[in-house]
């Protein structure tokens, strides 16, 4: 049996910014999962569902949770990220001026998220970005 | 009975059983059950919140009596910083050592001392640490916020003691050297600003056994202490030891002060904002930082629960207080000695408390969280509290658990009422 919860994202809320990663870590303690691999979590939906907010025309996140593993799904509809293996260098980033005025943007999204996953699959192209990050527990 | 001592309880008596408590508690700890509050012993971390909030005065803390002070031969008080904060007209806080022995106490120790120890103890910890940041151990509300809601940053508080605990060390090793008895007759009594002070005395998280022998209210001894400085108590001494750096302390961004002004640090005050902090020192968005402060009261302990003045106009008289005392400082050797001798260390670690955690059956545990889904979806999400749960999640996260129903949502029950009425209007049509 999984457990399986869609969450939508706006592109540019930053007034909700944190929150369906928020809510994922609550739930995630509350199920108990290992508290070291719920901040692990936290860290990883935090900077994609930032990324989604800043970079995308908008999406979903999906989290799905079975006794062997915890699943992340960033599902967006575009415009993709146009150089992946750039975009996971630390300081690489493509952000605007305005978003990094406001303290994001600072390159590290993609390189925290590959540090913190244990495996990770990126599809992209100008319709869209399909992010899975899953994450096995112990 | 571990962790499970509390200082904040319920006057049953008083209670109305409004919503004002379960809204504002930080751990969703209280729940209005047949028209009375209820906390939860395991959730609740004593930060009086309830008590500031109570319209009705319902929510009380478990403090000592000023006369419980006579079950020991030698009596210390110990004043917290914040006590400095209360009194109008004081030119020094030395005034108020005299009114404290009038009012029986043989000697008064400064918290404020041990928290200038403390600040060097902390800084040393700085000098070696890899957490980042290294979180504040003062504030045992915090404390016990951290071992309910992030048990992950457990690693990262100080494992150095309270300032209330070394000065409690302090003192009595001084008075008994000078007076040549036995630490076992001295009793130390805090006077304290806060509830989960209380707690920590007699169910200490970083020790098995307190050095603080019980807690008086500032609120209690409030009323004694003015009068005595209005009518009698004269300045009879000077002491050269209280410094701005320790009693500094009592305002939120103190301890920061006197740890350091070279590194990179963080105050917060005020439990909900601290709580957002904790988010992001979990997020690791605060990974910069070296030291994080957080305390549970608005303005720092100058805002305690069990204070009697505004915490802002508090808060300004010990930023004055502090400005005259400006280049005192505690003798390098009295620390240097406190710290030799072991005083400051923690000796026993931090145990996270999981209550949170829905089952620990991670399949059961799993089950129920989609149970709660599906009830939060049915319920109306108007987080009115009349269900005497702080919001329609938590009644959802009840009713799994088994401790409510769902028409204990007067929104549900009205529109099962209102069916039931239509049903019985059909039938009437019927007969």
């Amino acid at each position: 049996m999984n457990y399986q919860e869609r969450f939508p994202v706006e592109a540019g809320d930053f007034a909700s910014a944190g929150e369906v990663s928020a809510t994922i870590k609550q739930k995630l303690k509350k199920i108990g999962v290992a508290q070291a691999l719920v901040r692990r979590v936290a860290i990883v939906s935090y900077e994609a569902e930032l990324n989604m907010i800043i970079h995308s025309l908008g999406g979903e996140m999906v989290l799905e949770l079975s006794p062997r593993e915890i699943r992340i799904i960033c599902d967006d509809v575009g415009p993709g990220i146009p150089d992946i293996s750039l975009a996971m260098q630390e300081g690489y980033s493509t952000a605007p001026e305005s978003i990094r005025m406001m303290g994001f943007g600072a390159g590290m999204g993609l390189p925290n998220i590959s540090k913190n996953v244990d495996d990770l699959k990126i599809k992209s192209d100008p319709s869209g970005t399909r992010m899975e990050m899953v994450f096995f527990i112990a | 009975m571990e962790g499970y001592f509390h200082s904040v309880r319920l006057d049953r008596e008083k209670c109305r059983g409004c919503t004002n408590c379960i809204k504002r508690c930080p751990t969703d700890a209280i729940r209005v059950q047949k028209g009375k509050a209820k906390i939860m012993d395991m959730r609740c971390i004593d930060c009086g919140e309830c008590i500031r909030v109570c319209p009705y005065h319902a929510k009380v803390a478990y403090t000592d009596n000023l006369a419980n002070i006579n079950t020991y031969k030698y009596k210390i008080a110990l004043p917290a910083p914040a006590l400095y904060g209360q009194l109008k007209k004081l030119s020094s806080p030395e005034q108020v050592y005299s009114a404290l022995r009038l009012l029986g106490f043989d000697e008064v120790f400064d918290v404020a001392k041990g928290a200038e120890v403390v600040s060097a103890a902390v800084r040393e910890k700085l000098k070696t640490t890899d957490k980042h940041p290294l979180i504040s151990s003062a504030c045992p509300a915090i404390m016990r916020l951290i071992r309910v809601r992030f048990p992950e940053l457990i690693d990262n508080i100080v494992d150095v003691e309270s300032p209330m605990e070394v000065a409690a060390a302090m003192a009595k090793r001084e008075f008994s050297r000078k007076n040549g008895v036995s630490e076992e007759e001295i009793g130390a009594f805090f006077i304290t600003p806060c509830p989960a002070k209380v707690t920590s005395i007699r169910s200490p998280l970083t020790r098995k056994r307190s050095r603080v022998d019980g807690a008086i209210s500032i609120i209690e001894i409030y009323g004694l202490l003015t009068s005595q400085l209005k009518h009698g108590a004269k300045l009879e001494r000077e002491d050269e030891e209280i410094s701005a750096d320790g009693l500094g302390w009592a305002n939120s961004g103190g301890e920061c002060e006197a740890v350091g002004k070279t590194i990179k640090m963080l105050a917060v005050d005020g439990v909900h904002n601290v709580i957002r902090a904790l988010e992001e020192i979990e997020n690791n968005k605060l990974s910069d930082l070296d030291f994080f402060e957080g305390l549970a009261c608005t303005g720092g302990c100058v805002g305690g629960p069990l204070v009697f003045e505004n915490g802002f106009v508090a808060k300004s008289r010990i930023t004055t207080l502090c400005a005259s005392l400006e280049k005192r400082t505690i003798p390098e050797a009295k620390v240097e000695k406190a710290m030799e001798e072991g005083i400051t260390q923690s000796t026993q670690k931090v145990t996270p408390l999981e209550v949170l955690k829905l089952d620990d059956d991670f399949m059961k545990a799993m089950r129920m969280m989609e149970q709660i889904e599906e009830i939060t979806a049915r319920l109306p999400g108007l987080d009115c509290g009349s269900c005497g749960s702080p919001s329609c999640r938590a009644l959802a996260e009840d009713i799994v658990r088994g401790s409510a129903v769902e028409l204990d949502c007067i929104f549900l029950l009205k529109e099962k009422v209102r069916h039931l009425a239509d049903e019985m209007e059909g039938l009437l049509k019927k007969l």
